[in-house]
């Protein structure tokens, strides 16, 4: 058995096993189409396509900040749980297609989460992006999970799921208003829009329109949200080693 | 992954069916303060059913999960196929059954049964495996709305499914019902009757005596005694004569007195020979009875003689 193929495995057993809990896959992907049709689509940034571009993008990048924080925080938090896990460890196979399948499964229900607010956005709104920024706005999103997916994996790896749901349900959204992804940052009052800048969601939001629209962000967010990536990463290596540490060693 | 065991000359061939498939030399392992595993030599023999039995707690699930790669040894060897556990290319030729409380819930029973067989480089056919331990016909059905009896079904087939050389069972009929339990050593047998090597642990003597020839007793992470089945049930399979008495005279063959008051618990290998000597020694006594003593309380008397 290759590493390919057996990532191959992993990953489309554990997308079977997520997909076949419809609700979990589809509140993520609704939530972000919803808001913009009560909180957009009404209040008629209607002839402002670059507005109504941003508010899109914003939404987007909460889809996937939301999906990365609760597959991956709660979701391995639920793993580690059940007695699965341990058993898959001893079939012969190493860790990598195991790590490789859970990385392209929260891609995938990413890609899900940003599919509806995306359509609509286009159907009801004047957003209007190229098709060669639209795909850099796709990569650009993956770039900007990078965080969420890090620290999705610190919260699971240290937390049993009973905690890990209320701790995430509690970052996820002041993150997200924060970072400008329900309103545009340019509303927030002076004080907000500095911290907003330092906040790793803010960043993901910049990248993301920068990508689209060709909006630079300053220099302040991009390095903040760099700094986010280094200490989630740094976070969710300590993390997983203890974790491993306790269980297995 | 390693290809060394695809690649094996004739003498290595040789050599593999001397050498054990799974050693454990000297093995130690701590979780904080507790020693789970207090210096353990194991071998498992190429071709046998190996027992391993000891009460909970005893440190049996610590020691597979070092032989099955999931964890390592604090000090001391372990070795399985010749080489290091953790190294997946050495469990191409191992089945371990999962706690039936974990499996997928969502998935159906076909599906668990392809994802695990995907694993191996020569799986056997899903209908062969289903078969054999009574699952068949239930390939569609999602895996949390199987019954308890159903689940540690695949649980165990789940082992096998790769074709494996050597299968480690857990507790394999713990909750299971007469009917069930037969059924699954039968399962078990066929796999040893076909040159299969089998290691599986028990806190029941009559399981172990059931299915494996040779008994390697566990308790408080030491390797207590080891032998053939009869051997072992002489060592653990006590009874106790409980009794009132003042004053009691030395008697042959008990291995252990709990003394409380004037209430005395002997512990014997043989309760008649013990009666027999009772009475014919004219000590006074009353309130004498006489029942098998627990796997528990055996385990603790070998326990304190091991100490």
């Amino acid at each position: 058995m290759t590493t390919l193929a057996l990532t191959r495995t992993h990953f489309r057993y554990l997308l079977l096993e997520n997909l076949r809990v419809p609700i979990a896959v589809g509140s993520a992907a609704i939530f972000p189409a919803l808001s913009l049709l009560f909180f957009v689509v009404p209040f008629g940034y209607g002839d402002d396509s670059v507005a109504a571009t941003s508010a899109v993008v914003q939404l987007a990048v909460f889809g996937v900040l939301s999906s990365f924080l609760f597959t991956f925080g709660v979701g391995v938090a639920d793993d580690r749980e059940h007695a699965w896990d341990p058993y898959v460890r001893t079939l012969p196979a190493a860790a990598t297609p195991r790590i490789a399948g859970r990385l392209l499964t929260g891609f995938v229900f990413a890609l899900i989460a940003i599919v509806p607010v995306t359509v609509v956005g286009a159907a009801l709104t004047s957003a209007t992006t190229t098709p060669l920024r639209f795909l850099a706005g796709l990569v650009a999103m993956l770039v900007a999970g990078l965080p969420f997916l890090l620290g999705g994996l610190t919260v699971g790896y240290s937390l049993p799921v009973k905690a890990a749901l209320p701790v995430t349900q509690l970052i996820f959204f002041p993150l997200a208003f924060g970072g400008g992804l329900f309103l545009p940052p340019q509303l927030f009052p002076v004080w907000l829009q500095t911290v907003s800048q330092l906040l790793p969601s803010r960043g993901a939001r910049d990248i993301v329109v920068w990508a689209v629209q060709g909006i630079a962000p300053s220099v302040l967010t991009v390095v903040a949200f760099a700094g986010w990536v280094v200490v989630t990463a740094a976070l969710a290596g300590w993390a997983y080693r203890r974790d491993e540490g306790r269980r297995f060693r | 992954m390693t290809t060394d065991t695809a690649q094996r000359t004739p003498s290595d061939v040789g050599e593999q069916l001397v050498r054990p498939v799974a050693t454990a030399r000297g093995v130690i392992r701590r979780f904080g303060s507790t020693v789970a595993l207090n210096g353990v030599d194991l071998d498992v023999v190429r071709g046998t059913i190996t027992g391993l039995l000891g009460p909970n707690g005893a440190g049996k699930s610590t020691l597979l999960s070092l032989l099955t790669g999931l964890r390592r040894p604090d000090s001391g060897r372990v070795e399985l196929f010749g080489g290091d556990p953790t190294d997946p290319g050495r469990r191409q030729r191992l089945g371990v059954t999962p706690q039936e409380t974990g499996l997928p819930a969502t998935l159906r029973v076909g599906e668990v049964l392809s994802f695990v067989s995907r694993h191996y480089p020569q799986p056997l056919p899903a209908g062969e495996v289903l078969e054999r331990f009574g699952l068949t016909g239930l390939e569609r059905r999602q895996c949390g709305g199987l019954s308890g009896g159903q689940k540690r079904r695949l649980a165990v087939a789940l082992a096998f499914a790769g074709d494996p050389a050597l299968v480690v069972l857990d507790e394999p009929t713990t909750g299971l019902d007469v009917e069930a339990r037969r059924a699954l050593w039968d399962g078990v047998r066929a796999y040893h009757d076909g040159g299969g090597t089998v290691l599986l642990t028990s806190h029941y003597l009559d399981e172990i005596e059931e299915l494996a020839q040779r008994v390697v007793v566990i308790g408080a992470g030491r390797v207590l005694a080891e032998g053939d089945t009869a051997s072992v049930r002489r060592l653990v399979g006590l009874s106790l004569v409980e009794l009132r008495s003042d004053a009691l005279p030395p008697l042959p063959g008990v291995v252990r007195d709990d003394v409380d008051g004037d209430r005395h618990r002997l512990h014997t290998a043989d309760a008649d020979l013990l009666v027999r000597d009772l009475v014919r020694s004219g000590a006074a006594f009353r309130d004498l009875q006489v029942r098998t003593a627990s796997l528990e309380e055996a385990f603790l008397t070998l326990t304190e003689a091991a100490a």
